[in-house]
């Protein structure tokens, strides 16, 4: 791991309310670096990667991304959401804009590109994740896959250095996922930092450089994808991944 | 019994749909004969069709007095059958019907700004057309000005016509189109406040909503026009109309707050959430994302809004403004007119002029709404 992580979190807790939702979380994530997230439902683990890019407040700790500080205030989340794109389990595209819109309207209004430009860059990113025909789609008339798809182009235009995903294919039926789970490898393999919250072990095992288990709120281990499968430390651990890879 | 396993030997090749029986007999007999039930159900429709269209048409036309100067025209003493409508009624009548006590000499200025507006307007509504945004700015924005300084005057040589001699379909349609487009932003914009974290907003707009939903039109008309002049200082008089306007603007904007309301929540979260993650602040996610989709949503329901609001502009007549049923009251009272079948002739009258207002406003509204929703049909 490098020396200058790209994302630091420390001594992050966070409460809804009176029910103590993260505890004590502490990661480093160093450029170009894959981090696969799991645990059981309801551990935390969207909290968290929600809290990156300041989507979640939180109460006590520190979260920096490439040097820019989010306090717990939520100070400068315009600058760290810059940094960092997000991608959502039920894809969340705006479905009364096309294919093309959805790719533009950031680029546009944020980074004020002109509309030529953020088109054409568009195109690129659309033909990227294999889609560029669907440009002048609206999401509707998409299978789901192809909307997960267009999702993360669509987090591409902003030039993330930093791409969240929270639970990618969990709404797709299963033919789709594979699709999907290729164009993550493919921005793996150009060196994106990822943060990938998933229970697709063929993925993890395959792209990973480090799995982090979650449970009740809290980092239960962290390790390479293999000794993490093959050999679970934790009992909890154990426990999920004797459910999970029945 | 099927056996256990089975595997499929051949491909079945798509055939077309069976034909429904054709033509209109057909329809006939499976739609409306098909059962005793429907056989009865169309038998007392006819009925009723029979019983109210003969009748109206009677009424209307066939027992109808087209031509004549004054009332004898319309007794059934001198024409000889029971009269139906009297149309020379609304003739002689027509222009206080439009234009009000509008002083005769001025009226052209409310023909050009009829025509003003429907010339702005009316590429406004074809989606086709180009231009939109300098359209929209000129007809928002421009036409409003123009159309007062047209209408009261009092600039470059234009004598004054005090707002108390506009009249007729001028007030109507003046009330209405100014609600239903004042309405508009206020209500967006109360729909927002209810639905901001900031308690201080949030709870101004939660009781300037109800306050404005829970008074009746009535009141709010009867307390601008009389009460609110007590309220300003000595000096300072805002023009009766336009006192009515706000007052029908806030009213409406009220009622378009909690319609909007309802769209607004009728976006799931994840969407101003996935606006954020791109960078986009608040008013851009609202503008943009939110918004577009809330309004979409809810077009039924604001158009709802806006044909109660044309109807109710006849309210405006207790506070001694006289819109076109107001017009149509006072030509009532002229006995030179007053025969067995003004009062029908009149209110069919008007009422047709309501009808079509509001059935043109709804079919519109149906074009606009399959055309903004073509998304949806995936
Ligand atoms: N907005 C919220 N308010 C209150 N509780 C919440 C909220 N969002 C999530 N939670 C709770 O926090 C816990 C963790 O949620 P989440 O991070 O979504 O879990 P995971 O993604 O691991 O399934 C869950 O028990 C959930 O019910
Ligand atoms: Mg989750």
């Amino acid at each position: 791991m490098s020396v200058n992580p790209i994302v630091g979190i420390a001594g992050l807790n966070k409460w809804f309310g009176e029910f103590h939702v993260l505890r004590d979380i502490d990661l480093a994530v160093g450029t170009g670096e894959r981090i696969v997230i799991c645990g059981p439902s309801g551990s935390g683990k969207s909290t968290l990667i929600r809290c990156i890019n300041a989507l979640e407040e939180f109460q006590e700790g520190r979260i920096t991304v490439d040097g820019i500080e989010l306090g717990p205030n939520l100070q400068r989340v315009d600058d760290i959401r810059r940094e960092v794109g997000m991608v959502f389990q039920s894809f969340n595209l705006f479905p009364h804009l096309t294919v093309l819109e959805n790719c533009t309207l950031a680029p546009i209004f944020v980074r004020h590109m002109s509309k030529k430009d953020a088109e054409a860059a568009a195109m690129q990113y659309l033909e990227r994740v294999r889609i560029p025909d669907k440009a002048r789609s609206y999401p509707g008339q998409l299978s789901g896959g192809q909307q997960q798809r267009v999702a993360i182009a669509r987090a591409l235009t902003m030039n993330p250095k930093v791409m969240l995903f929270d639970e990618p294919t969990s709404a797709l039926d299963p033919e789709m996922v594979k699709e999907v789970l290729d164009t993550m490898v493919d921005l793996a393999g150009e060196g994106m930092t990822m943060l990938v919250v998933t229970h697709e072990m063929g993925f993890a095992r395959q792209v990973a450089n480090r799995v982090v288990f979650m449970d009740s709120g809290q980092i239960i281990e962290v390790n390479k994808p293999e000794p993490f499968f093959d050999h679970p430390q934790h009992e909890r651990t154990k426990l999920f991944l004797g459910q999970i890879l029945r | 019994m099927s056996k256990a396993v089975y595997v499929a030997t051949t491909m079945v090749a798509p055939r077309r749909a069976p034909v429904r029986m054709p033509g209109a007999w057909g329809f006939v007999r499976t739609r409306l004969l098909n059962s005793p039930t429907n056989i009865l159900l169309t038998f007392a429709c006819a009925l009723l069709l029979w019983f109210t269209v003969i009748p109206t048409v009677k009424f209307l036309l066939v027992d109808a007095v087209w031509q004549g100067s004054d009332r004898n025209a319309c007794l059934p003493e001198t024409v000889g059958w029971p009269v139906g409508a009297c149309w020379p009624f609304i003739q002689a009548k027509f222009s206080q019907f439009i234009y009000g006590f509008y002083p005769e000499a001025e009226r052209w200025r409310v023909d050009t700004t009829f025509l003003l507006g429907a010339l702005l307007l009316a590429p406004l509504l074809v989606p086709q057309l180009p231009a939109k945004a300098a359209n929209a700015a000129l007809f928002f924005i421009a036409f409003p000005v123009v159309a007062f300084v047209l209408l009261h005057g009092g600039y470059g040589g234009l004598t004054v016509v005090p707002t108390r001699l506009w009249g007729g379909m001028l007030v109507t349609l003046v009330v209405a189109i100014t609600g239903i487009v004042a309405s508009m932003p206020i209500g967006i914009a109360l729909a927002l406040g209810r639905r901001s974290s900031i308690p201080l907003i949030r709870f101004s707009c939660i009781a300037f909503i109800e306050f404005w939903r829970g008074v009746p039109l009535i009141t709010v008309l009867f307390f601008a026009t009389y009460m609110l002049p007590l309220f300003l200082p000595g000096n300072f008089t805002v023009d009766g109309l336009v006192r009515v306007l706000i007052g029908v603007a806030l009213f409406a904007g009220a009622y378009n707050a909690e319609v909007i309301r309802g769209g607004l929540q009728a976006i799931p979260r994840g969407q101003a959430e996935a606006a954020s993650a791109l960078g986009l602040s608040w008013w851009r996610t609202t503008r943009l994302v939110v918004l577009p989709q809330a309004l979409r949503h809810v077009i039924p329901g604001l158009v709802n809004s806006f044909i109660a609001l044309l109807k109710d502009t006849s309210l405006v007549s207790i506070v001694a403004l006289f819109d076109l049923l107001g017009q149509l009251r006072a030509a009532f009272a002229d006995p030179a007119w007053s025969s067995p079948s003004t009062l029908f002739t009149g209110f069919a009258f008007t009422g047709i002029i309501y009808f079509v207002l509001c059935f043109g406003m709804s079919r519109y509204s149906l074009f606009v709404e399959r055309r903004l929703n073509a998304h949806r049909r995936s």
